[in-house]
């Protein structure tokens, strides 16, 4: 058992035992916390395949960034006490699961069917070369994304003041 | 052909991600919280990223070309979720609820 095969299982656990409580959790705030264990997951997988700087990316990004804002959008959205929505009425699950399984023998049929080339290149490290694409073959879409960014601020600040402003009235 | 256990090779990658996608289309498809189906969008992200990333590890390590995807898919979850969260507060105050079956008023 090599050390590379023994990291490998640990993360694929690690991202998809929380998936799976994630299906069946029935609490939004129990979800966002399983969705943890799962953004980690996929930073360890990111790491094993030797890209570090994405790793580190993924963790600042996601667990820093998106898994907060979507803690505080709970947070600013619960009107009722805990225990209602808990019961509230959802959408059955066994239609989803039964579809869902359908979909991932398929998927996973044609995957192990297909017989890709697989011979793993070393890598060194990736953030200098990362860089110089990014300034370089890739500078295109950088500033593109940029802009998205700058207008994705001031479009969110705008429709969530635009709220607050309505509510008062 | 060696051991499943301990080679681990790009199919093993596969089939995480694949996975992870499944339970990310069950969860869009089973919440009627608007966060949650959030949530379940940001497992398929991940698994594509996932897939990005080990195909370029496996297939053409000599350029770094899917990783600079999977930053782009990161860059553009992070604005994704920013403005669904900015939506998903507007629609909060409108009409005192989140879940995606209430939000009707612009129905035919």
């Amino acid at each position: 058992m090599n050390w590379e095969a023994v990291v490998f299982w640990a993360m694929a656990t690690m991202v998809l035992l929380p998936a799976f409580a994630i299906v069946f959790s029935r609490n939004i705030v129990h979800m966002a916390f399983w969705l943890l264990g799962t953004l980690m997951g996929v930073s360890g997988l990111y790491l094993v395949l030797g890209a570090d700087f994405l790793g580190m990316t993924q963790i600042f990004v996601y667990i820093g960034g998106i898994n907060v804002l979507l803690l505080f959008g709970i947070m600013l959205t619960r009107s009722e006490p805990v225990y209602v929505r808990r019961i509230a009425k959802r959408p059955k699950l066994w239609p989803a699961l039964l579809i869902g399984s359908l979909f991932a023998y398929t998927l996973i049929t044609a995957l192990v069917a297909a017989g890709w080339r697989s011979a793993p290149g070393e890598t060194g490290e990736t953030a200098a070369t990362l860089g110089a694409f990014l300034l370089s073959e890739y500078i295109l879409p950088f500033e593109i994304v940029s802009v998205l960014l700058l207008v994705v601020l001031i479009g969110a600040a705008y429709i969530a003041r635009r709220a607050v402003r309505e509510g008062g009235e | 052909m060696g051991n499943m256990l301990t080679d681990i090779g790009l199919v093993h990658y596969l089939i995480v991600s694949g996975v992870l996608f499944t339970l990310g289309l069950v969860v869009v498809m089973t919440r009627r919280n608007a966060i949650g189906v959030l949530m379940g969008l940001e497992m398929l992200l991940n698994a594509a990223g996932i897939n990005f990333v080990a195909f370029n590890r496996f297939s053409a390590p000599e350029r770094l070309d899917g990783q600079i995807f999977v930053i782009f898919i990161i860059i553009l979850a992070a604005a994704e979720a920013a403005t669904a969260l900015a939506l998903v507060l507007n629609i909060f105050h409108r009409i005192n609820s989140i879940h995606v079956d209430e939000a009707r008023s612009m129905k035919g």
